[in-house]
């Protein structure tokens, strides 16, 4: 297929997963910062939000207070932050129409209704009305996530044009995991709380709950909410459908069919697979050891390597 | 000037071929008709047919508005249209092989040498270099008007990069969606194979030096072209890859696309870009929509352009009003479809009456486009004609002069109710090494403001559904004598007025 094509195919799909990841971090954020806390504490979660989906720059050169009508706005509506969820629909529809002869009528249909309800949400409201209208946007971005990625999976053949927009797909997740869990590192505890406290455990929970995985950590740990443990799941765990692990195997194999139709394995194929074996060779125990937010912080940097790779090996030929 | 409606006579009376459509429409409640409108825009609106429009920020993306009531032309009118759009078509290409060859026309002085010569659009880079089957112009998009009810003319040929096409297949789908009744009420002849008889001519036409299965691509200009969304539902259509210049390589004369999986060879370019634009080193050296080096991939045989380089010269407005004596020149015979009667004011006969009748004619410009550098003569006031006479005595040769046309009208339906409209039509026509083809229909445009000539969808005009209906025996009882019996007494009442005017339709190219 055309280079420029596979490259089309394979930002659509990340795009179009950012725009549901920038929806669970807000709604994430809306939940820890509602969480009842002593007066005169810093509020820091709308900056962790900023952080961990890698906009802080963008945003502090627009505004100065990163409260939360600021940052909402900036994440989810501004044409300013070249991530936000309007500008991944945007951008996403852009990368669709170039391939259109690559996509079937489904997906198109997802993303072209998506985008033209796009335009009936403008996020400028006042305050009050903002929430209401914030929570419907988010939701509406999460639905066009799930109805572009249930057809690609439905309709789409499977031959290349299907593997380099699930290799996107894999990408942007895995990228995205390693973020949101990087969000409790970013949200410090009040000193006078303690690790492991009421407050702590409600943070971790409100992180499992933005990936829809609270009950999905009850049905395989049955236990209370552990901060070690919700890093397992989100990480190691292999039938976790968003863990690292999950994500690095899906594209080992994504990119183990492309080596193979296309007769040749290359310098992807490898890095992937080095850090699969990296991620089934770590223990909880020891990633927690030499630091959580070391350890991701490596992680997404490995993970936008991949993707520097497959541009040279596949996408910019 | 009364003009002729296709539906409706002057006497009131209905025309065969419309018989169904008006029964349809008295049947129809307002409100059906509205919802059905709305219906169609919805879905032309998901499908995501739209056309940009240059310098509009808001509204770069826009619906071509379609109407519902289809355009009716029977059996036996098309197969004239159509004896005619082949007989031209094969003249057409005839001329380009000669004037790029032997120039046998010029010698025997049909027509002017410097008119080709001189002409903007001659590319003296492909004289004496012979094209795949002798073909140059595969694609062509003839626009047709008609002005009674046997009389069509020939408004312009579209020889470079004819588009519309998509929306005569897409119009057809809309049109079975909305109007199931209507349809299944005719033997409408289908469009849809449309796509297999392009791709048939493209492999007609690859270089000898393809295997049997050549490797066919669509070259766009990419997707803020207005016509993107017909470049990528044709590509879709044909099974193509659609390619933007910066996928195209060229490596010793030879053409690649770039592939996942390294260059692959690319033997026949369906292109929708302009000459200009092709090849940064052959042409335009600010082009970053060509390939640099295409031209001479193709100068050395190795590639098929479609439409060939240089084609512009056979669509131009100088050389329509040879193409009479083009078409007697070499093949021998009468045209069979008429030019809209025109004046050469290069020659002095012609330009003293032009002179005289100025404020009846239709002056253009011969290098002129888009209705600039025109004079509609009962349009325009004295002031001007005196200052277009004066133009026009300093350069005679720069202009051609016609009469203003009575365009026919069709129904066309609107929330205030049915009303007649100006309507042109282009039919496509494709010619290959194995025969010409073409498929029974094309874009019926119109002109959707009252009293409007300009069918332009760039300025407010819309497409109709063409339907080529067989002739239907058990009806025609009814009267094929009223559609002869018209022009006895042309009755004001029935016919729109058309007054005065020239539809400045014009390639969308």
């Amino acid at each position: 297929m055309l280079a420029r094509t596979a490259d089309n195919l394979y930002w659509l799909s990340r795009y179009m997963e950012r725009a549901d990841f920038l929806a669970r971090i807000i709604e994430a954020t809306q939940r820890l910062a509602s969480v009842p806390r002593a007066s005169g504490r810093d509020e820091t979660e709308w900056e962790s939000a900023l952080i961990a989906s890698g906009a802080e720059e963008a945003f502090h050169a627009h505004h100065d207070v990163a409260d939360e009508p600021n940052v909402v706005r900036f994440l989810a509506f501004s044409e300013d932050n070249p991530s936000s969820i309007r500008n991944c629909i945007e951008y996403a529809r852009t990368n669709a129409r170039a391939v259109r002869t690559a996509l079937t009528a489904e997906m198109w249909d997802a993303i072209n209704t998506a985008w033209l309800d796009l335009q009936s949400f403008d996020g400028q409201g006042d305050a009050a009305h903002d929430r209401e209208e914030t929570s419907r946007f988010l939701e509406f971005a999460k639905a066009t996530s799930l109805v572009f990625d249930g057809s690609a999976y439905r309709t789409m053949l499977r031959n290349d044009a299907y593997w380099f927009s699930r290799v996107g797909l894999y990408i942007e997740r895995a990228d995205n995991t390693a973020r949101i869990l990087d969000v409790k590192y970013h949200v410090l505890l009040p000193e006078t709380e303690s690790i492991g406290g009421s407050l702590d455990y409600y943070q971790w929970t409100a992180l499992l709950r933005s990936v829809s995985a609270l009950t999905a950590y009850r049905w395989i740990y049955r236990e209370g909410v552990q901060p070690w443990l919700v890093a397992d799941l989100l990480i190691l765990k292999q039938e976790m459908p968003r863990s690292l692990l999950a994500c690095y195997d899906a594209l080992v194999r994504f990119l183990d069919e492309i080596g193979q139709a296309y007769g040749q394995q290359g310098p992807g194929q490898r890095h992937a697979r080095t850090v699969m074996r990296r991620l089934e060779q770590a223990s909880i125990k020891d990633i927690f050891q030499s630091g959580l937010h070391e350890f991701l912080t490596d992680f997404v940097e490995d993970n936008s390597r991949l993707g520097d790779i497959l541009a040279q090996q596949y996408l910019l030929t | 000037m009364p003009c002729f409606d296709e539906m409706t006579l002057p006497d009131g009376s209905v025309r065969d071929v419309y018989s169904r459509v008006a029964r349809w429409l008295s049947d129809s409640p307002a409100e059906l008709l509205e919802s059905r409108r709305s219906q169609a825009e919805l879905l032309f609106r998901r499908i995501g047919i739209t056309f940009a429009v240059y310098g509009d920020k808001d509204a770069t993306e826009r619906l071509i508005p379609f109407d519902i009531i289809p355009r009716m032309i029977s059996r036996a009118e098309w197969t004239k249209l159509e004896a005619g759009l082949i007989q031209r078509v094969k003249a057409l290409n005839m001329f380009l092989a000669d004037i790029y060859g032997d120039r046998e026309i010029i010698a025997a002085g049909k027509i002017p040498a410097d008119l080709v010569y001189r002409n903007a659009y001659f590319r003296p880079e492909m004289s004496g270099r012979p094209v795949p089957h002798d073909i140059y112009v595969h694609i062509a998009g003839i626009d047709i008007v008609r002005v009674d009810s046997d009389k069509f003319y020939v408004l312009e040929d579209n020889a470079r990069t004819p588009s519309g096409v998509s929306y005569m297949l897409e119009n057809r789908e809309v049109m079975i969606r909305l109007a199931p009744d209507l349809f299944a009420d005719h033997r409408v002849a289908p469009v849809e194979n449309y796509p297999d008889a392009l791709l048939a001519t493209l492999r007609s036409v690859a270089p000898r030096s393809a295997n049997s299965e050549p490797v066919i691509a669509l070259l766009t200009p990419g997707q803020f072209n207005s016509a993107y969304y017909e470049h990528s539902f044709l590509a879709d259509k044909l099974g193509v890859e659609l390619v933007e210049g910066r996928d195209l390589l060229v490596r010793d004369d030879v053409v690649y696309m770039r592939t996942t999986e390294g260059p692959r060879r690319v033997d026949v370019i369906y292109r929708r870009i302009d000459d200009d634009f092709l090849d940064p080193l052959a042409f335009r050296p600010d082009s970053i929509l060509g390939v640099p080096g295409l031209v001479g991939a193709y100068l050395a045989g190795n590639i098929t352009l479609a439409n060939a380089i240089g084609t512009g010269i056979a669509d131009d407005k100088a050389i329509y009003t040879y193409v009479p004596e083009i078409i007697d020149f070499y093949l021998g015979e009468q045209p069979l479809l008429q030019n809209v009667p025109t004046w050469r004011c290069r020659e002095a006969d012609s330009l003293a009456y032009v002179q005289e009748h100025l404020s009846e004619l239709v002056v253009k410009e011969v290098n002129g486009s888009g209705g600039y550098g025109m004079l509609v003569g009962p349009h325009a006031s004295s002031e001007q004609i005196t200052l277009f006479s004066k133009k026009l005595a300093a350069d005679p040769e720069n202009f051609i002069a016609q009469p203003t046309l009575a365009l026919s009208t069709c129904p066309a339906s609107f929330s205030q109710g049915v009303a007649p409209r100006h309507v042109d039509l282009r039919p496509f026509i494709l010619s290959g090494s194995d025969g010409v083809r073409v498929v029974p229909g094309g874009l019926t445009r119109v002109a959707l403001k009252e009293g409007s000539l300009v069918v332009n969808s760039s300025q407010g005009g819309g497409t109709k559904d063409t339907w080529i209906v067989e002739d239907d025996r058990s009806d025609s009882s009814l009267g094929q004598g009223q559609s002869q019996s018209f022009g006895a007494s042309l009755s004001q009442s029935q016919s729109q007025d058309c007054g005065a005017g020239q539809s400045q339709s014009q390639s969308q190219g």
